[in-house]
């Protein structure tokens, strides 16, 4: 989202999409999860030993998509890589979640100056862009995951918890939130049991699509040699050791991570724009 | 009266807002690990005198607040502290690297400008046809395609394969420049331009509708004024609004891009500078980008009356 | 009734998709310095009637017929033609001036606009005709550089009318110009209109959706219903003796201007779509006196009775005595 938020499911829908896509996406999402859990042994080769005597190869029935550089064999780099890629990006949406869940709830339902400060704060924090934010962590810890998931957190909250607070204000003035109030229940079991879990589905899809650009991010963090570091596989790293390729003229090992992040974006993309029509009905 | 009272405190606003992020860069050295004068001189053998200077420039014996005041102080005056890395001002480093980024910027901001209204425009005039159909195809993909990729991929095909353009580097002379340029530029604009290309379709299709645009034909004005003086003129409203987010957004992808084509900007720079721990030039350039976004979007802020003189009302309200 | 300002005749207008025309053989004229009315409900095709006499159709409409304005046909005219008409012969004042007057831009530019785009004035010379227009519309103080948010809805529409008169129209077309404003300022907008009206010996249609309105205002009063013509008098005639069951019904459901305040009846049941279509006639289906075998079975013709009438009812000639009863 430092990147720029465009909707890309709709658009896909609207040149003819529609259910079968989102299914698709949905499959596309599920063959992720499933490669990223089974990678060790689904990957025909151990990708961060290289074969000097076969770099920057094609595609062959050795290496099923090429080498790189440095003779590493990309497909298992790529299935390999897919742990790091997806759990980078669900540690930002889960710890953006809770952390924007909390203060959202808080401000919405204190609502009065307490609401004005915290939004006044969540509008200052717009002001740093997820990926800047990233590089600015690993400026202080040093690189690695940890630290930018933590910063891009920081940077994807505001967005959670503006969403938050503005159901929580809306729902707080229905009528089954007075009846619990009335019945003697505590404000914060009330917004916990009661409003939560009328705007989880909403929240859910919101962060299925920040999950998309968090997932871009940290790419792009590692892309530029700041994220995860060899030899552990990554998708970002992969297209950042691909580059001599590049212009050596065999592509090839960029091309394969490179189409794997954008599945990747679109498919999250699309799968929580469709949880977001279908919360919002 | 009231229009003077309103400006003063949108910008006493955002004079707060550049305050607090200004603070929070400042304050962040003091999360690293750490002293944080060990931190800044990390991985170099300082001279006693080199760390007597960095002592007395953060006056680490005063309160914090008081270390902050004398820092944005600096700051103010253009002074960022010293490069351990160049054995230069902050200020110089950044000074001679910003030209580069801003023309690629520029280009990238006429390519997205261009096409992005362009496009849209033309989707929006012809909504539901084939052209309309490429257009959102191309929204579509570009909002897919991260500018690494896109770098990637332009660098492949245009750079090695078809040797058009070079590869890498920045380019001396103008012309020269822009030949380096425009495949950066490009890959910097390709996200953007699908944001802008999607804001402008709807944005005038929903002015297509409005009934004073049928009263503007009906009453004999040429279509193309029509087009011009209510659909576009009143359509940009929302396209001007998404400009702070493109102006930060560019400016950190420059990181990205540059560092792809091995231009030297103030995006790679700040990768290189993360690489090699040379903190003080990483903080000033946060702080850039962060001002940067302030300053458009109060700018936005400030001209919107003029693109929707309704908004002015009710301000000095 | 030659040299009429609006000659339409036979006018079909088709739109993909819909199962019956927009407009299925209107003819209609309004000769100068006369007011006609244009009455029916909202879908009955009554703006689509008097766009048709600025060219201005729905996209993907197919027409057929003749709209003749001062003897021009509008429907083959080309671009140029039209713009010369759209500037110049007829205006059209519309419903709503908040949404018909661009929001972002002075009024002096909406005034404006036809004369400079189109006629290639000067500004100078373009700014005072619009002071002059303002004035002839009451109000001479207003300057060209506030913006349609700093109005009234009255004062908007009396904008509104001033851009009409930019271009020296002979034909008015009215859209429903009082819907959009509250009561006090429809009469003040109704009367400028007549008295601009007399003054510049106009053709003016008036559309509206009140019936009672047309009869006191108009010379002459079309009926529509469902893209036809269903009845056509002068207004005394048809105020006093409607014969389409429906103008008795849009009678029964509106307010009397005078005379004592009786029960409304509405008419029962909504208008058609034009998603449906009717072999017979359209109204067949809300119409109290139809019956079967006669009144579905075929469109009914407008057909002329004395006194300068006409009426598209099957059973126009026996409903009307018991109607005269019930009336007085």
């Amino acid at each position: 989202m430092s990147t720029v938020a465009v909707r890309i499911g709709p658009l896909l829908r609207r040149l003819g999409g529609g259910e079968r896509l989102f299914k698709a996406c949905l499959g596309v999402l599920a063959a992720l999860v499933l490669v990223a859990l089974l990678a060790p042994w689904l990957a025909p080769q151990d990708p961060t030993v290289g074969d000097f005597a076969d770099t920057m190869a094609g595609v062959s029935a050795q290496h099923w998509l090429g080498t790189d550089q440095g003779g590493h064999d990309t497909f298992s780099a790529l299935l390999l890589g897919a742990r790091t890629s997806l759990l980078g990006p669900l540690g930002v949406v889960v710890f953006a979640g809770l952390g924007g869940i909390a203060v959202g709830l808080f401000s919405g339902w204190r609502g009065g100056w307490v609401d004005a400060v915290i939004s006044r704060v969540l509008d200052i924090l717009f002001a740093f862009p997820s990926l800047l934010l990233a590089i600015l962590a690993v400026a202080l810890f040093g690189k690695g995951l940890g630290a930018p998931v933590l910063a891009m957190a920081v940077a994807y909250l505001p967005y959670t918890a503006r969403l938050v607070r503005g159901l929580t204000a809306q729902e707080k003035t229905r009528p089954y939130v007075a009846a619990y109030l009335v019945q003697g229940h505590a404000a914060p079991y009330v917004a916990v049991r009661g409003v939560l879990p009328n705007i989880a589905p909403t929240v859910l899809a919101q962060s299925t699509v920040n999950f998309g650009y968090a997932l871009l991010d940290l790419a792009a963090l590692s892309f530029l040699g700041l994220g995860v570091q060899p030899p552990t596989p990554d998708w970002g790293a992969m297209i950042n050791r691909a580059q001599s390729a590049v212009l050596a003229g065999q592509p090839l090992s960029a091309e394969v991570p490179v189409a794997a992040v954008v599945l990747a974006v679109v498919a999250f993309n699309v799968v929580g724009e469709r949880l977001g029509e279908r919360s919002a009905r | 009266m009231s229009l003077a009272l309103a400006l003063l405190r949108r910008l006493a606003g955002t004079a707060l807002t550049l305050l607090v992020t200004s603070f929070l860069v400042f304050s962040s050295l003091y999360l690293a690990p750490g002293d944080p004068v060990s931190f800044l001189v990390r991985g170099r053998s300082p001279n006693p005198a080199e760390l007597a200077a960095i002592r007395r420039q953060f006056g680490f014996d005063q309160p914090f607040l008081l270390r902050y005041w004398h820092w944005l102080d600096a700051a103010a005056h253009g002074d960022f502290g010293r490069s351990y890395l160049f054995h230069e001002n902050v200020a110089a480093v950044i000074g001679a690297r910003l030209p580069a980024s801003l023309l690629l910027v520029t280009v990238a901001t006429v390519l997205i400008a261009v096409v992005g209204i362009g496009a849209g425009g033309l989707g929006a005039l012809r909504r539901g046809s084939r052209t309309d159909g490429a257009v959102l195809l191309m929204v579509t993909v570009g909002a897919a395609i991260p500018s690494f990729a896109a770098a990637i991929l332009l660098r492949s095909v245009f750079g090695v394969k078809l040797g058009w353009f070079p590869t890498i580097g920045n380019g001396s002379g103008l012309l020269d420049q822009l030949h380096h340029v425009l495949l950066p530029a490009v890959a910097l604009s390709v996200t953007f331009m699908a944001l802008v290309t999607r804001v402008t379709r709807s944005s005038m299709i929903d002015q297509l509708g409005r009934e004073h645009v049928e009263v503007a034909l009906s009453r004999g004005a040429p279509r193309l004024a029509v087009l011009r003086r209510h659909v576009l003129r009143n359509a940009l409203g929302p396209i001007v609004t998404v400009s702070g987010l493109l102006v930060s957004g560019m400016l950190v992808s420059t990181a990205i891009v540059e560092t792809a084509f091995g231009m030297s900007g103030i995006g790679s720079l700040l990768v290189q500078c993360v690489d090699q721990l040379d903190f003080q030039v990483v903080q000033a350039l946060v702080l850039l980008v962060v001002a940067a976004f302030v300053l458009v979007n109060t700018a936005v802020d400030l001209l919107y009356p003029l693109i929707d003189p309704r908004v002015a009302r009710k301000e000095t309200r | 009734m030659s040299g009429a300002l609006l000659d339409i005749e036979e006018l079909r207008v088709e739109l993909p998709g819909a199962a019956r025309p927009v407009l299925d053989g209107v003819s209609l004229r309004v000769a100068a310095g006369e007011v006609v009315g244009l009455v029916g409900e909202s879908g009955s095709g009554k703006s689509v009637t008097a766009r048709s006499a600025l060219g201005l159709l729905p996209p993907g409409a197919r027409q057929r017929g003749r709209v003749l304005v001062d003897g021009q046909d509008v429907l083959t005219a080309d671009r140029a033609a039209l713009r010369g008409l759209r500037s110049g012969a007829v205006s059209m004042i519309f419903q709503d001036p908040r949404a018909g007057i661009n929001p972002v831009r002075r009024i002096g530019d909406f005034l404006t606009e036809p004369l400079r785009l189109t006629h290639r004035w000067p500004r100078r010379r373009a700014e005072e005709r619009a002071a002059e227009l303002l004035a002839a519309v009451g109000l001479p103080d207003l300057r060209l550089d506030r913006y349609p948010h700093e109005l009234s809805g009255g004062m908007l529409q009396r904008v509104m009318i001033a851009g009409a008169l930019a271009g020296e129209p002979r034909l008015l077309l009215c859209d429903e110009p009082t819907t959009a404003l509250d009561v006090s300022t429809q009469a003040e907008i109704l009367a400028l209109l007549g008295g601009l009206q007399r003054e510049r010996g106009l053709g003016l249609l008036l559309i509206t959706h009140d019936i009672e309105l047309a009869a006191a205002g108009c010379d002459r009063v079309y009926v529509m219903y469902a893209g036809r013509i269903v009845e056509h008098a002068p207004a005394a005639e048809l105020f006093g003796h409607p014969r389409h069951p429906y103008t008795m019904g849009l009678l029964g459901s509106t307010p009397p201007l005078r005379g004592p305040l009786k029960r409304l009846e509405p008419v029962p049941g909504t208008p058609i779509g034009l998603d449906q279509a009717a072999p017979g006639c359209a109204f067949a289906a809300r119409c109290a006196h139809a019956q079967a075998g006669r009144c579905e079975t075929a469109v009914p013709e407008l057909l002329p009775l004395a006194s300068g009438r006409a009426v598209a009812c099957v059973r126009a000639v026996e409903l009307a005595e018991p109607a005269e009863e019930v009336r007085s």
